[in-house]
């Protein structure tokens, strides 16, 4: 039986290399969905019968607002594992995924406001899912600013880490606040445990732009992962050795 | 199809301010992540080189993405 060294890979050194070629990948992967993805929402998805056109925004609003909410929870496990196992790498990933998740949730909540006002007649209102959706951004940028206030990384990886546990309670309350709370905001048109209420081509767009952030996401907080690896080991051999050559 | 022209759907149906202006700033935020992103890349590498080259560096200076 082949044994694969998952260890080996929790290596900033091993990581670093690897990250830099998927990163063109999944950058690619992006590009290509959220070109099929625009195409469906815009040409084959037909107008709606009640909101007319404005329901398109639900191409990026609900990629958006997922992608947000998961970004968080993959966030508080690399801090969890982090705090665990004390792997320096896992405290990178928190942190590299911290801006593209906080940019996640804010457009989530400005593509929200831009189609509440048609909807709804109200750019805003203090209902739970929005209020909670806020609270997340709110959570993004405390965790940021906490490790940016913080000098010594390691101390700033754990205060950071302590904040996206504690925040992670708010990702459920956000998910289910539409149950929960008698909303402004609609409930769940797409779950797991019933047919999605809503035309299976808006669907099919829908989910192509999610996997289309998805891929954003992943290549762009690996990205920043390598830079913060460069920026916190310059001082170790591997790095001298990798740039060595540019030196 | 949807639209008979490229008028009618920069149109959207009357609700052109609220289609576009969701895409439009998303496109931007992305754009510009991705702009940050190299330019925190640059400035690793920049510094990790002088590193290299100098020997040991205590501290980092400006263009550091994290600090905006």
């Amino acid at each position: 039986m082949n044994s694969i060294n998952w260890y080996k890979y929790s290596s900033p050194a091993t990581f670093y290399s690897l990250a830099g070629k998927m990163i063109p990948w999944f950058y690619g992967a992006a590009a290509l969905l959220c070109l099929v993805g625009l195409y469906i929402g815009f040409f084959l998805a037909p107008t709606d019968f009640q909101q007319s056109e404005a329901y398109r925004i639900i191409f990026i609003h609900v990629p958006a607002s997922w992608m947000s909410m998961f970004i968080y929870v993959v966030m508080a496990v690399w801090a969890a594992i982090g705090l665990a196992f004390n792997t320096r790498l896992s405290f990178m990933m928190a942190s590299a995924l911290a801006p593209t998740g906080a940019m996640l949730t804010f457009v989530a909540l400005w593509t929200g406001a831009l189609w509440g006002k048609p909807t709804w007649g109200a750019w805003w209102v203090w209902d739970a899912r929005l209020t909670s959706e806020l609270i997340l951004f709110f959570l993004y940028i405390g965790f940021m600013a906490l490790q940016a206030a913080i000098d010594d990384p390691r101390r700033a990886d754990r205060a950071g880490a302590l904040i996206a546990l504690v925040g992670v309670v708010n990702v459920p309350i956000i998910y289910f606040s539409v149950r929960w709370w008698n909303t402004l905001h609609q409930g769940a048109s797409v779950s797991v445990t019933k047919a999605p209420s809503m035309a299976s081509i808006m669907l099919a767009g829908m989910l192509v732009m999610a996997f289309a952030v998805w891929m954003y996401a992943i290549a762009a907080a690996l990205s920043r992962a390598r830079s913060i690896i460069l920026e916190r080991e310059r001082n170790s051999q591997w790095v001298a050795q990798l740039l060595e050559a540019k030196v | 199809m949807n639209w008979n022209s490229w008028s009618e759907f920069f149109h959207m149906g009357g609700y052109a301010l609220y289609v576009w202006g969701s895409y439009a700033v998303t496109a931007a935020l992305v754009v510009g992540e991705i702009l940050l992103l190299r330019a925190r890349r640059n400035n690793a590498l920049k510094m990790a080189l002088r590193t290299v080259k100098y020997g040991k560096v205590e501290k980092d200076e400006g263009n550091d993405e994290s600090t905006i």
